[in-house]
């Protein structure tokens, strides 16, 4: 693996530097791995490729030039990782804490069963945003894709365009905020009012994420919980 | 009792026999179908249809109680800088807390350290107790991921992915509200008290060439270190195999229809998926074809009882096998002692099946704080060693008598079938002619 350290934007810390047109994934994630908290690392030519930057468990800064692929940061539990570039399937899928962010789009399943920590796409999201999460907060500025929040168990979505087909089906507790459209919802997933604490959390996420929307354009959904106990008379829901 | 009523002329329909008019009119009763635990009840072509031909003039026997019969098994080591060497090819299959006591996990978990081998989480994460009694504990990845954290998958000896199982290929868990405890709730990140449902597609791949994906993932976070099983339910073992292997698996674990569950529909349980006898071969198929027969390990499961089924699956080119109910009536599911108990409940010793109920009298399938304290985890513990170790020895039995001074040595050569089915399913000829239908 070749490592430069280039001086870095304060006086008080250093910059590894890790070019993948030269070193493997595999070096980058046990390097990652194995570092000390505080750390600051840039990785350059990612070139689409699957699995970088997963497993981190360090209180680092990580700054990714370029397109990654799946599962990017997956199962992040530290730290603050940046993407200039777009993401591919499962983008910080189980992420338990730390922030993500990609500046460009994500393609489906981005934090996927999240169970903690902060994922903000830019752009637009694919399929399956935010499916199973538990406990992640998404902002994604732009689109999602059909069936995001599927099964959603905990976490808030905050979505400021508009969402696909499906949205919710079979929500649990998870709070979404749309601001613009929703294809349609699925099963058991509803409109519910947006109440002052509601604006007062969102209002807050949009400020993690750095958006300047307004928290009263928004709408809000949820669980209807009537498919919380399996009845008959629900089977077409089924 | 059947007697008695033929004797006064009385006809049972075979295809309209007493349990299934009972469904029907539960049916009609009730507008839902039934889901209960355990696995296929329905008669099939099983490990008892086949028979091992022990040495005489062409091979000699090993002394029962003088010669060395090896029972050792490494799994994992294809790409997992760790593998994980057991003592004995028998392994406790996937059971959740929450589906079971704690109580029960742990002691499956002491009955698995003690007797050197592996047990293996379940869907709805890994408890304290059962990391702490396991010497070599199985992490299984699954498509709900409740509880899923990075922490506990590096604690883990092995990552099983889990694809489907035998009792519901296709089909996800799910777990009655009577037993989302509050603890069982909190590791779920569900409501307390819901009916759950489980996923029945991981949420983040589909194919093998997300799997590939993924496992990579998985290593990756690892830092290689781990073992990586996929388990599939028994359906197209050759295929499901063959693409397991592509996409990187360290070990297939194979489970045959036979094989548990803690709450399914009945009607999915007794018609997806093919028993394990016919599941082995084609796995073992796929293997030899890509050339990883023992590089790759096949576990199969899914009805295994008595070491006479160990030995038999391992003639058939498994590497070790799995126990899931098996494991369960060692420690005292289904005990004549609760009778009383299990009849106030509608079934009886031998029959409950209700585990999606919570009301297991045996403290096993339950999170009822007063039944789950019936089942001390140290005394099950040396229950399920004790049944283990009876598993072992009796496989080596056999295996002496064929000559054999390690398990792994048992081939398909030592083995006929007693029914065309069996044999056509097995690959080895009917007993007394050199014919394996289809062949």
């Amino acid at each position: 693996m070749t490592i430069t350290h280039a001086p870095a934007p304060t006086n008080t810390a250093r910059i590894t530097a890790i070019d993948l047109a030269v070193s493997t994934v595999r070096d980058l994630n046990q390097a990652l791995h194995a570092t000390d908290d505080g750390t600051s690392w840039v990785v350059d030519t990612p070139a689409g490729q699957h699995n970088i930057a997963v497993g981190i468990d360090r209180d680092l800064d990580l700054v990714v030039n370029g397109h990654v692929g799946y599962y990017f940061a997956g199962m992040h539990q530290k730290g603050r990782v940046t993407v200039h570039g777009s993401a591919g399937v499962g983008l910080a899928e189980n992420i338990m804490s730390g922030t993500v962010h990609v500046t460009g789009d994500a393609s489906q399943a981005a934090a996927a069963t999240g169970q903690g920590g902060l994922v903000v796409v830019d752009g637009n999201t694919g399929a399956r945003c935010g499916i199973s999460m538990k406990g992640v907060d998404i902002v994604v500025g732009g689109d999602i894709g059909h069936a995001s929040a599927f099964m959603a168990q905990a976490g808030r979505l905050v979505v400021c365009g508009d969402a696909g087909e499906g949205l919710g089906d079979s929500i649990y507790e998870a709070r979404i905020y749309v601001k613009g459209t929703v294809a349609s919802l699925g099963a058991d997933c509803i409109e519910k009012p947006l109440r002052p604490e509601h604006l007062a959390e969102l209002a807050e996420l949009l400020a993690l994420a750095g958006r300047t929307d307004d928290p009263a354009e928004f709408r809000r959904y949820g669980s209807a919980r009537t498919l919380y106990h399996f009845a008959a008379v629900n089977a077409a829901a089924y | 009792m059947t007697n008695s009523y033929a004797s006064r002329g009385l006809r049972e329909s075979a295809t309209f026999d007493r349990a299934t008019i009972n469904d029907i009119q539960r049916a009609a009763t009730t507008g839902i179908y039934d889901i209960r635990g355990w696995g296929a009840k329905r008669a099939l072509p099983h490990f008892d249809d086949l028979l091992f031909l022990g040495a005489s003039v062409s091979r000699y026997p090993l002394e029962g109680y003088r010669e060395k019969c090896g029972t050792d098994v490494t799994l994992g080591g294809r790409h997992a800088l760790k593998p994980i060497t057991l003592d004995i090819p028998i392994t406790i299959a996937g059971m959740s807390f929450g589906a079971l006591s704690a109580n029960a996990k742990e002691a499956l978990g002491r009955g698995a350290t003690e007797a050197g081998t592996s047990t293996t989480t379940g869907d709805g994460g890994m408890t304290p107790e059962e990391r702490g009694q396991s010497r070599h504990l199985v992490y299984q990845y699954l498509p709900s991921r409740y509880g899923m954290n990075p922490d506990d998958l590096r604690k883990a000896d092995a990552i099983e992915i889990v694809l489907g199982q035998g009792a519901k290929p296709g089909g996800g868990g799910m777990l009655l509200g009577q037993k989302i405890t509050e603890r069982v709730a909190g590791m779920r990140t569900l409501p307390v008290g819901i009916d759950q449902r489980s996923a029945c597609r991981h949420p983040d791949w589909t194919g093998p060439d997300d799997l590939a994906i993924k496992i990579a993932e998985l290593r990756e976070i690892t830092d290689w270190h781990t073992p990586i099983y996929v388990k599939v339910g028994a359906s197209r073992p050759y295929y499901d195999t063959a693409l397991a292997v592509k996409s990187g698996a360290d070990v297939v674990v194979l489970d045959g229809m036979q094989g548990g569950t803690a709450a399914t529909q009945q009607v999915f349980i007794e018609n997806v998926g093919i028993p394990i006898l016919a599941a082995i071969g084609p796995a073992v198929a796929a293997l030899q074809e890509l050339g990883v027969h023992r590089t790759v390990q096949l576990i199969v499961s899914g009805g295994i009882r008595n070491g006479a089924d160990v030995a038999k699956a391992i003639a058939l080119g498994a590497d070790a096998v799995s126990i899931g109910t098996a494991a369960l009536i060692a420690l005292g599911d289904n005990d004549p002692r609760y009778q009383a108990e299990y009849e106030a409940l509608g079934s009886s010793a031998g029959f409950y099946d209700d585990f999606q109920d919570g009301k297991d009298p045996a403290g096993i399938s339950t999170q009822d704080p007063e039944l789950a304290a019936r089942l001390d985890p140290i005394a099950g513990g040396k229950r399920i060693a004790n049944y283990l170790r009876v598993l072992t020895l009796e496989a080596q039995t056999i295996a002496r008598a064929c000559g054999k001074s390690h398990l792994h040595h048992l081939e398909p050569e030592d083995l006929v079938a007693l029914t065309v089915e069996a044999a056509a399913m097995a690959g080895v000829p009917l007993a007394g002619t050199s014919w394996i239908p289809g062949r």
